[in-house]
């Protein structure tokens, strides 16, 4: 019979398909396992009262989904209590176990949420597919938190745990700091996603674009994400080379920015401790604020500076060349994260933020140019000495590829947050499409370069199962994102251009639906470049299965041990 | 050693720069300065940033913020924008209070047109559009403004006048004014039954020819006097004409028989300057709003 423990210990193991590889067993009798049944059972208990007296469906949804997964929890260790535990082969070793399941978590949350990107921009031309019978659930306006959330946080929030894993232990030469909490961090986060997407459908939202989800919710990813920080702490404060390498310097400074965003962005007042709706703590212009001094650093933080520690480990890896310069890495890195906080208010040219406020967030935005440019500059002169792999390494061309698109969404972004530009940009596609060049050129690509290099190594393989396959993914997505930005581009400054024309007296000519009734091909052109990009996706999680069960295994499958 | 300690150390090519001597993972830097053309661009940013934040309002003081050497404000912008056409347009607001109303048409006032049917139609979806809804078709006690069923006249004076003065409002002396009778402790129930079945009679929906018939005399004793002998009613009055499908309160047997038992008496305020104490259009206003209510399908 299969026992439950063994799923754990298969992904720890690279040779994942045969048998498990532990080398010796000791009796185990650890307090910290009575002290997990104890919270579990806790847990368990609470949410059953919580789910009993809850004042709304999607509270008692997810308070049954916490006590089904607590209870379930509880067994599971209660059958590993008190059973034989490997022996201390652990520390010596890598712990890779969770950026397995990270990485195929990745793959598999990328293909959800570019679904349902395709869905819902067919949606936006098509919306006889906002079907009647799904009104409530499948709707555009449910669907599209969904989607955010599915591409930002899921795919990318998951690829950035895994591959931080997988950095921080390589570049420190040490294990990962706390025993499973890896694991709990990991599957933590998961369950947040999960109760975040039950609720998008469900209607359960507060309503700040990036941060929908409700209070209970909020309080458990703090909980993860602190685990998270004090993982990755742990693991640097063990590490066994002299100097932290700069990849951590951007993997921490995305941990630590994004705990504070998210606890001060969601300051708000439960109605009731059995209810999911709460009012957030400030008001007005304050509240617009701080939302989007929230969302503005998720961009930062979470897509910008996460994914340049990616991209500065996996680049250098790729390209087997040294890191073109390190100065230029300290004072970008610096510039960045002390620049980047004070942007946020240009998502509020002309509204009721006062004129200063919008001022300084425009200057800040373009004093940023260069400071995001110099991550950018690092990772293609990376490949000086190199560039002639290009031709033969798709998986190195994706990630230039994804620099590149870095390099422009960072010129775009500058330019847009100027406040005559931001006056014709400001409410139009042309914002949709900035970000797609952004998440899907930038954040998609490094991140399908990571698991491309990261799914050989991890599973002992001697190389993917098809270099090919990694060329059409290519192509697929370079041109989806192409027909994607630039069709928005096109919708958005003609939106722009409608929505400001007036005629000789000063009437507006067009009305909304003018505009959205123009929009008609080019939403039509988008959902064609986002099907491109999910085909590519698809294409790459099949190479990727196929490399796992498939692939030739490497002559020497030993994790690398940690320096001494 | 190092190969021990990174098995994949990073192997330099001839001609390659010094390194920074970290090595992390096989992971090696190069010891390169900063690109020139990057920092100067980073420092030029940072010169027009200081700059910018002097001319612009910017740095947050105590209770108030710096307000740029340039007097800029984003309030100031749109101000001088509305100032402008405002400016622009002044002469045709002038002509628009002088021309007669019927005269400023597509044809002979092109712009003074534009300018009623534009301006009009704001003003409509600002003040008018709460009560006979943003495409002017009504709701059941505020007038369908789109078809040809006026109460009170559809030419664009008649609306003019609607329009300055209101309906049944006790703030304009001017107002137009009527009230119907309430039947109930008038007419017996048998009379108010078959008065309705009359009523529907004259707008050919589905009836009881016998009670119809009846309440024939009814009518005629009772409702001719204002709604006339064939029941097409008397603008003069404000009474509706019964022979069409076009019903304010709704033509089903229910509603007929309320109006008829206790009346209805639907009010609409002034807008002209003199007559509300809001004062709240101009006259140019009021002429524009009217050409556009009377642009929008019923106008006579």
């Amino acid at each position: 019979m299969l026992q439950l423990r063994d799923l754990g210990s298969r992904w720890n193991s690279p040779g994942w398909l045969e048998s498990s590889r532990y080398r010796g067993t000791t009796k185990g009798r650890s307090m910290l396992d009575y002290v997990k049944l104890l919270i579990l059972g806790l847990v368990a208990v609470l949410a059953a009262i919580a789910a009993s007296y809850a004042r709304d469906m999607i509270y008692m949804i997810h308070m049954i989904l916490v006590m089904v997964t607590a209870a379930g929890l509880f067994l599971w260790q209660l059958r590993r209590t008190d059973e034989p535990v490997p022996a201390a082969v652990l520390e010596a070793e890598y712990m890779d176990g969770p950026v397995r399941v990270g990485v195929a978590l990745t793959a598999f949350w990328g293909v959800v949420g570019f679904l349902v990107g395709v869905f819902i921009a067919f949606q936006l031309a098509f919306p006889e597919l906002n079907f009647e019978w799904a009104q409530g659930y499948l709707n555009f306006g449910r669907l599209r938190p969904l989607h955010t959330s599915a591409v930002i946080f899921a795919f990318g929030g998951t690829g950035l745990l895994a591959s931080s894993f997988y950095v921080v232990q390589r570049t420190s030469a040490a294990r990962l700091w706390g025993g499973g909490l890896a694991w709990f961090v990991l599957w933590g986060y998961q369950f947040f996603i999960l109760l975040a997407a039950t609720a998008y459908v469900l209607g359960g939202t507060q309503g700040r674009e990036y941060a929908e989800p409700e209070w209970y919710i909020d309080l458990w990813l703090t909980i993860v994400w602190v685990a998270y920080l004090l993982l990755f702490l742990g693991t640097l404060l063990k590490r066994k080379e002299p100097h932290i390498y700069v990849a951590n310097w951007f993997y921490l400074s995305f941990i630590v920015t994004v705990a504070m965003l998210h606890v001060v962005n969601n300051l708000a007042v439960p109605v009731s401790i059995f209810g999911s709706r709460s009012v957030s703590l400030m008001s007005g212009v304050q509240d617009a604020m701080t939302q989007w001094w929230y969302g503005h650093n998720a961009v930062g933080f979470f897509l910008t500076a996460g994914f340049l520690g990616m991209m500065y480990y996996f680049i250098p890896k790729q390209a087997e060349r040294p890191v073109y310069s390190y100065k230029l890495s300290i004072i970008h890195f610096w510039a960045l994260i002390f620049l980047y906080i004070w942007a946020g208010p240009h998502h509020l040219h002309y509204t009721a933020l006062p004129d200063w406020a919008s001022t300084l967030g425009m200057v800040f935005s373009v004093v940023l140019w260069m400071p995001s440019w110099g991550g950018m500059i690092n990772g293609l002169m990376t490949l000086s000495g190199a560039w002639d792999k290009l031709r033969t390494d798709p998986i190195l061309r994706m990630m230039v590829t994804s620099v590149a698109f870095y390099g422009m969404s960072t010129f775009e972004g500058p330019m847009m947050s100027i406040r005559a530009v931001n006056s014709l940009s400001h409410y139009t596609d042309w914002t949709i499409g900035h970000v797609h060049s952004g998440a899907l050129g930038w954040n998609g690509m490094i991140t399908f370069g990571m698991l491309y290099y990261l799914v050989p190594k991890l599973w002992g393989k001697e190389r993917l199962y098809s270099l090919r396959m990694v060329s059409w993914h290519y192509w697929l997505a370079t041109i989806g994102i192409v027909l994607y930005a630039a069709s928005m581009w096109v919708t958005g400054i003609m939106e722009g251009l409608m929505w400001r024309e007036v005629d000789a007296q000063g009437f507006l000519v067009n009305s909304f639906a003018d505009t959205v009734a123009a929009k008609f091909p080019m939403y039509v052109v988008r959902g064609l470049g986002g099907t491109m990009f999910l085909g590519g996706a698809l294409i790459m999680s099949y190479n990727l299965w196929m490399t796992v069960r498939k692939g030739a295994a490497k002559a020497d499958t030993t994790v690398a041990a940690p320096a001494e | 050693m190092t190969e021990e300690k990174h098995p994949e150390e990073q192997i330099l090519q001839e001609g390659d720069p010094n390194t920074t001597g970290h090595i992390w993972d096989g992971i090696k830097e190069f010891d390169n300065p900063m690109p020139r053309w990057w920092l100067w661009t980073f420092y030029a940013t940072i010169a027009w940033g200081v700059v910018y934040t002097v001319l612009y309002p910017a740095w947050p003081l105590v209770s108030s913020a710096t307000s740029g050497v340039l007097g800029y404000s984003t309030r100031g912008e749109v101000a001088a924008d509305i100032a402008t056409f405002e400016e622009m347009n002044a002469p045709i607001r002038a002509q628009i209070e002088e021309v007669e109303l019927a005269a400023i048409t597509a044809d002979e006032n092109p712009d003074l047109y534009n300018y009623a049917i534009q301006g009009g139609g704001a003003i409509f979806r600002t003040w008018c559009a709460q009560c006979h809804g943003s495409g002017a078709a009504g709701a059941v006690g505020y007038p369908n403004l789109l078809d040809d069923d006026w109460l009170w006249g559809g030419s664009v004076d008649e609306i003019h006048y609607t329009i300055s003065h209101g309906i049944r409002n006790e703030d304009d002396f001017d107002a137009r004014y009527s009230e119907m009778t309430a039947f109930d402790e008038i007419l017996s129930d048998e009379e108010i039954t078959s008065v309705v079945q009359y009523v529907r009679n004259l707008s050919n929906q589905e009836h009881d020819a016998t009670l119809a018939a009846a309440g024939e005399e009814v009518f005629l004793n009772n409702c001719a006097s204002c709604h006339m002998d064939d029941g097409t009613g008397d603008r003069f009055l404000g009474a509706p004409n019964l022979t069409d499908a076009i019903w304010l309160y709704g033509g089903d047997e229910a509603s007929l028989e309320h109006t008829v038992r206790f009346s209805r008496f639907g009010v609409m305020p002034p807008w002209s300057a003199e007559a509300s104490a809001a004062g709240r259009l101009s006259e140019a206003e009021i002429r524009s709003v009217s050409i556009y209510v009377h642009s929008l399908g019923g106008g006579e």
